[in-house]
């Protein structure tokens, strides 16, 4: 650009190269990622033309992407970090509890309930990022820990039985209703898109996403530089609980009941979203629209493979080759 | 790195170490006061969790038959029906607080086979309820007929699809006794009674209803002319309703199994037709009976049915029904 050049359009192209080019250097895995989306999403229409690639499928795989979404939203932020968040699937079943036990049980009016539950996940993330930056707990520890408290209080609150939504009809919309009326599009998408819009801004746009790749890629040279990364640290795992959070109140919504006992094992999911999208495990490194992705990806997949009807047990083999496969490339890449 | 591992791999056992070693010293207590207390005998009830409240009529079942007995039970179970390791650690310390009997719902009818043969080695009478095991250990197995109550389910399936078309069936697990006789007997049950009909690959959806509602979504989508869905489980059959209610599919013929308070209402409704249900109070009763009369030298039948009923609108406030049906 700073070299004069024959013509106007010759300079446009070669900007838009250049642009193109860093961008692609830069998020090589991410269109890595969706380009195994495109791929993966065009396999199965051509093994299932009938079914796979028509609106209420795919209207289906996004909704069923969200709970699993939300949650990774959240687990990037701590896994950019450089640490790792157990707590996000019993944290959730914790929350749909909680989001119950206002709405359902206090009558609280159902968006204070549902502002009470978010925030109440925010309360989770706190605890841990408090263990994690001031007690210095490693967060596997930390959240492997708070993983097995959420789980237990979840039944403890809801005396271990689902508590039901029925007298707030209002809730259930919140998953299934559509905003745009005679559209079949449920909001539980539309929560999930602002959702992950917000994520996105939070990591790409603020001081928290900065000190966020910060703190991952050199947490010394952070600290050093004048960074309270204590205090950052308690807040960013704090906003990814509010990703929880909003989990909790979707799953809940969803089913027109918080199931305490709902949740566990959901969290890996999670994580193999962020890492399929090419979030670095090692931290300092990470994208809020490879997670998205990554959790399109595991809905493309098990919407997929169900339609065609094969077994279940092969079902989750092939996720996981899915997975070695996204891990694999993303170092192929990092090393070369 | 290395280092890091190393740290979290001995924070991990210990943390483990600790759990256990709490887990079977608060629960060592009320089994050994309660043999101190005037020799009243007592009974280590393992179930199969609190994931369905079918675990609470069990609970109850079991605690009025106690009651009426004059012994004592405790009922434990692990969070959820995955959980097959955390239920054998539960088991273990079972044992460890030496009670008169046991009684234990596998989550897996092998896993628990080292620890079924220390109860044998032990002389602890083991009353075996809701799955049986793999094992010569249990007196007895206190369970309902689960192929004969799922074959009730596909008679009824094939009055309502009038003998042809497509049926999805959901599984909530492939290892444990229910989830294999169930879908045997349902399995079984369509091949007898309904041989025009065709049922489709048998999926899994671990109890989840989320899960189970993607899954019952996907099959409904693949074929658009299934005219039948089962549900095995509480689970199983609630996310059949939510997938029949998200995608507005309209006559479709949608049977369950057990109870909870989402699947009475698609009954009212007219969602679900019906549903097959287990009798857990006399379950959970008929095992206290059985470890009470092994305890006292009595012989028990080697398996004990406990019952099941077909409910849908017609009969759901018979009662008798009605006592079983839980929220």
């Amino acid at each position: 650009m700073t070299q004069p050049t024959p013509s106007v359009a010759t300079s446009t192209v070669a900007a838009v190269e250049a642009g193109a080019s860093s961008m692609l250097r830069r998020s090589l895995q991410q269109l890595l990622a969706f380009a195994g989306l495109i791929g993966i999403f065009i396999v199965f229409a051509i093994a299932s033309p009938a079914v796979f690639p028509t609106y209420t499928n795919v209207i289906q795989i996004l909704f069923s992407a969200v709970v699993i979404g939300l949650l990774s939203l959240g687990a990037t932020l701590v896994i950019i970090t450089g640490g790792i968040d157990l707590s996000v699937g019993t944290g959730m079943a914790l929350c749909a509890v909680m989001s119950a036990t206002f709405i359902v049980d206090w009558h609280i009016p159902v968006l204070l309930g549902v502002i009470m539950a978010l925030l109440f996940g925010g309360l989770i993330g706190l605890v841990n990022g408090f263990n994690v930056a001031f007690l210095k707990l490693p967060p596997f520890i930390a959240t492997l820990a708070m993983m097995m408290v959420a789980s237990g209080l979840a039944l403890v609150v809801s005396n271990k039985r689902p508590i039901y939504f029925d007298q707030s009809s209002g809730y259930a919309h919140l998953s299934t209703g559509s905003l745009i009326p005679g559209v079949e599009f449920p909001n539980a998408i539309i929560i999930y898109a602002v959702a992950a819009i917000v994520a996105g801004v939070l990591l790409n746009k603020t001081l928290l996403g900065r000190y966020d790749l910060a703190i991952g890629s050199n947490v010394e040279a952070t600290a050093l530089s004048g960074v309270n990364v204590r205090k950052w640290m308690v807040i960013i795992y704090a906003v990814a609980g509010l990703f929880t959070g909003l989990a909790g109140v979707m799953i809940s919504a969803r089913l027109g009941s918080a199931q305490p006992a709902t949740g566990a094992g959901y969290e890996l999911y999670a994580i193999a979203a962020v890492v399929i999208g090419g979030t670095s495990l090692a931290g300092g490194r990470g994208s809020m629209l490879g997670t998205i992705i990554g959790s399109l990806i595991i809905a493309v997949i098990n919407n997929g493979l169900q339609i065609i009807s094969v077994p279940q047990e092969w079902q989750n083999v092939i996720l996981g080759v899915v997975i070695l496969l996204a891990v694999f490339a993303d170092q192929f890449r990092t090393r070369t | 790195m290395r280092q890091f591992t190393t740290k979290a791999l001995v924070l991990v056992a210990a943390t483990a170490l600790s759990l256990t070693a709490a887990c079977s010293s608060s629960t060592a207590t009320p089994g050994s006061s309660g043999s101190a207390a005037g020799g009243q005998k007592y009974i280590a009830i393992i179930s199969k969790g609190f994931q369905h409240q079918f675990w609470q009529a069990v609970k109850k079942g079991a605690d009025d038959e106690a009651a009426k007995e004059g012994v004592k039970v405790t009922f434990e179970g692990p969070a959820s029906e995955s959980e097959v390791e955390a239920q054998l650690t539960m088991l273990e310390n079972a044992i460890a607080k030496k009670p008169d009997a046991i009684a234990f719902a596998a989550l897996d009818t092998k896993a628990a086979s080292g620890a079924l043969d220390k109860i044998k080695a032990q002389n602890i009478p083991l009353v075996a309820f809701d799955s049986g095991v793999d094992s010569d250990a249990p007196l007895t197995t206190v369970a309902t007929d689960n192929i004969a109550a799922a074959g009730e389910a596909a008679k009824h399936m094939c009055q309502l699809i009038g003998n042809a078309g497509k049926v999805g069936v959901i599984v909530h697990d492939q290892t444990s006794r229910t989830g294999i006789d169930r879908r045997d007997g349902f399995l079984k049950g369509m091949k007898d009674t309904c041989p025009n009909a065709t049922v489709l690959p048998v999926q899994y959806g671990a109890g989840d209803q989320a899960k189970s509602a993607d899954i019952a979504k996907s099959i409904i989508q693949a074929n658009p002319d299934i005219k039948g869905f089962f549900g095995a489980n509480e689970g199983s059959a609630v996310g059949v309703v939510k997938a029949v209610q998200e995608l507005n599919k309209t006559g479709l013929a949608v049977i369950g199994f057990d109870s909870g308070k989402a699947q009475k209402d698609a009954i009212t409704a007219g969602i679900m037709s019906g549903a097959v249900t287990q009798d857990p109070i006399g379950m959970g009763a008929a095992t206290v009976k059985a470890a009470v009369d092994a305890i006292n030298k009595k012989s028990v039948d080697k398996k004990i049915s406990s019952g099941y009923y077909w409910f849908d609108k017609t009969n759901m406030a018979d009662p008798k029904i009605a006592a079983v049906l839980y929220d």
